[in-house]
């Protein structure tokens, strides 16, 4: 029954080809194997991220990693993370004499697509991010990833560097499914945890190899922490890389002590939050098991160009907008969580849509923790095809009703917002997957800045 | 006055944002200074549900729909059962109502046993029925009013001498085939229905907590309305679009 589900679902989203579908359908028509020739000569070889959140956090910043190191890399765009996607990067980056104009590849592919991409592919280097539950009408997809997860892993070259979120439970047990080869653990000694048990709606109460209930003893967001079993030998694992103590910065970012089997760094990581602190982890680990040196890591996290909608800035009218995209519980709390912690008054814009590519069910806003809101608002803007759904959620939230606006069409909504924020003041900008495309858009045709497939 | 609300295996059966409907109940009771406690019960505890006021019973991962299973045969259901013939209100979704049916058929042939609460039961249907669903409750009132949500479910449920919820105006209902959606007895509320349901549908929220209220203070106790001008807005937005694009946004047909 789970399967059948599952297999319907990839249908439809390999079919639909994920957010910037064009390179994808072209690529749709190149054989599998040309895409396989061009994959193995890559000299540095390819590196694969998968997981529900930061996988294009995590490409990004490991791009700019290997771009102090010197090489050339060949990376697909933000959401085109179905094996149309990946093809298309290698095509694009082989232009039309065949010749390669690049080091190394770095993918960020979808969680269910993933042992397609990596038996297209061979990777020299694979890293699992987390695995929560998507939006709801992806139901059943947990179990179902990790199984997938566990069957692909188990046939990995001996030769790949498996590097795996030592602090996520779901995605640390998949070590067990390797018969051979080297797994690189990363992991957070650092940092607030916000609570010693996982909260209600985790995904990962129980062990992933035993059954019995999993006892957390540090949460460091949904079911990420450090945690052991209650009845069998599964605990969270030693880390290699691991951050032993983080510090915010003034400007929203933070700096973290990295801790390595290659030495130690102070490295500054220009993205707020802790789920950005395992963003960089995952990045620097890649990047060790690329035999990158601690130097380049550290000036190539610096350096971090901000990642297309996650916590991007964009100046308009005398005001600052922050982009930040909320696609599931578990990441649209954090998202709030590190709105929130200034302890300021904010100026909010939620941007709610329910296309297929944000998902059609749009009960998840129920699961976030929008009450972390209640009293940091000045102003809520809702706007998108469920902006109503977005404002009784609020209302429900206890934000005061006064302070909540209804306005479905963005271009107004986005007026009424930066009319409601003071000159210079920054406004929060809440957007799901397709609200991002479509209020880049009109971003772009505000001359506020140019279109994303430029980048 | 003072009203408990249950909210049952709130940690394994909450998905689809079913504390949504916690968060309705407790909110629409403070707005109106009716102290509302929410209290989860969870696997292995044996309440004293005479405590209880209203009982919130959502959907869960197919593993953890096993354990609770087990743990309505071993622990809970006589109690449930009592509680429910003595007027307790109930509010079950999608999981939570199958369970409360004598039985749920699996696809493997395997049979899940129910409370048989609900003179209904559950087999695997071959196909997900997923999408908005708008459906009409002539029972509540003329003209009928509506409720609107989002359906998720491979299982189909046949009823017996339970009644229908509503009418299926869009979606599949309870097995895409009668047309009926949910099922009512006594007091007990089955629905396939989330999004979740009662914020959207205050009507639905509020017919809950007055039987509740009249259960615990008589016949008298009434609520005092509410504003609801938001809730109604997006009840209006939600049932246009799902009948203007009717199962098109479906994602699995
Ligand atoms: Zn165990």
């Amino acid at each position: 029954m789970l399967a059948g589900r599952a297999t319907a679902r990839l249908v439809r989203r390999l079919r639909l080809g994920g957010g910037t579908s064009l390179p994808g359908l072209v690529a749709q028509r190149l054989d599998a194997q040309s895409a396989r020739k061009l994959a193995a000569a890559l000299p540095q070889g390819v590196v694969l991220a998968t997981g529900t959140n930061g996988k294009t956090t995590a490409t990004r910043l490991l791009s700019g990693i290997a771009r102090q190191a010197g090489w050339r890399t060949v990376h697909n765009r933000a959401g085109a993370n179905l094996v149309g996607g990946v093809a298309a990067a290698l095509v694009e980056a082989a232009g039309v004499d065949g010749h390669l104009s690049g080091d190394l590849g770095i993918f960020e592919v979808d969680e269910a697509v993933y042992p397609h991409v990596q038996d297209l592919v061979q990777p020299r280097v694979v890293a699992f991010t987390n695995l929560f539950r998507d939006q709801l009408d992806r139901y059943g997809e947990v179990d179902i990833v990790r199984s997938i997860w566990r069957d692909a892993v188990s046939r990995l070259d001996p030769a790949t560097t498996l590097v795996l979120n030592a602090d996520d439970p779901l995605v640390a047990s998949l070590a067990q499914a390797r018969a051979a080869g080297p797994v690189l653990f990363y992991g957070l000694d650092a940092g607030e945890a916000v609570a010693t048990a996982a909260p209600q709606t985790s995904d990962a109460r129980r062990c992933p190899l035993c059954g019995d209930p999993l006892q957390h003893e540090r949460v460091h967001y949904g079911h990420v922490g450090h945690y052991r079993c209650t009845s069998c030998a599964f605990a969270r694992p030693a880390p290699d890389v691991r951050a032993t103590a983080l510090w915010p910065r003034y400007d929203g970012g933070q700096v973290m002590r990295l801790e390595t089997p290659a030495g130690t760094a102070d490295v500054a990581v220009p993205l707020p939050g802790m789920y950005n602190a395992y963003n960089a982890l995952a990045a620097a680990a890649a990047a060790l098991a690329l035999r990158i040196g601690l130097a380049e890591v550290r000036a190539g996290l610096a350096a971090g160009a901000q990642v297309f909608g996650r916590g991007e800035r964009v100046a308009i009218a005398g005001r600052e907008l922050l982009l930040a995209l909320i696609k599931n519980p578990v990441g649209c709390t954090e998202v709030l969580r590190t709105l929130t912690q200034d302890g300021g008054q904010h100026v909010v814009l939620v941007i709610i849509n329910d296309r297929l590519a944000d998902g059609t069910d749009v009960s998840w806003l129920w699961d976030a923790e929008f009450e972390l809101l209640a009293e940091r608002v000045t102003c809520t803007l809702v706007a998108g095809t469920r902006a109503e759904d977005m404002a009784v959620r609020l209302k429900y939230a206890g934000v005061p009703v006064e302070r909540i606006v209804c306005e479905p069409q963005l271009d107004r909504a986005l007026a009424t917002a930066l009319g409601a924020a003071r000159p210079g003041q920054c406004v929060r900008v809440l957007p799901t997957y397709t609200a991002l495309l479509e209020f880049r858009e009109l971003l772009a045709r505000a001359g506020a800045l140019h279109h994303f497939w430029e980048d | 006055m003072r009203l408990v609300i249950g909210h049952l295996y709130a940690d394994l059966m909450s998905v689809y944002g079913d504390r949504g409907n916690v968060i309705a109940l407790a909110q629409r009771c403070a707005w109106r200074g009716i102290a509302a406690e929410v209290r989860p019960i969870g696997i292995g505890e044996a309440v004293d549900l005479r405590a209880f006021d209203v009982l919130v019973f959502g959907g869960g991962q197919d593993q953890d729909q096993l354990t609770v299973c087990d743990d309505l045969q071993a622990v809970k259901g006589a109690a449930l059962r009592d509680a429910v013939a003595d007027g307790l209100v109930m509010l079950a979704v999608c999981g939570g109502y199958q369970l409360l049916g004598y039985y749920f058929r699996l696809g493997s042939g395997e049979v899940l046993p129910g409370l048989g609460i609900i003179d209904a039961y559950t087999v695997a249907g071959r196909r997900r029925l997923i999408g908005n669903a708008v459906v009409r409750c002539p029972w509540a009132g003329s003209p009928a009013p509506t409720l609107v949500g989002f359906e998720n479910h491979s299982g189909q449920t046949f009823l017996h001498s339970a009644r229908p919820l509503g009418a299926v105006v869009l979606g599949s209902g309870n097995n895409g085939r009668d047309g009926g959606e949910g099922a009512v007895q006594l007091n007990v509320f089955g629905t396939y229905l989330h999004g979740p349901l009662l914020p959207k549908n205050p009507w639905f929220a509020d017919h809950l907590l007055t039987l509740a209220l009249r259960r615990r203070y008589g016949a008298d106790a009434a609520l005092p309305p509410l504003d609801d001008a938001l809730e109604q807005r997006a009840h209006e937005a939600v049932r246009r679009r799902a009948l203007r694009l009717g199962r098109q946004l479906t994602g699995v047909r």
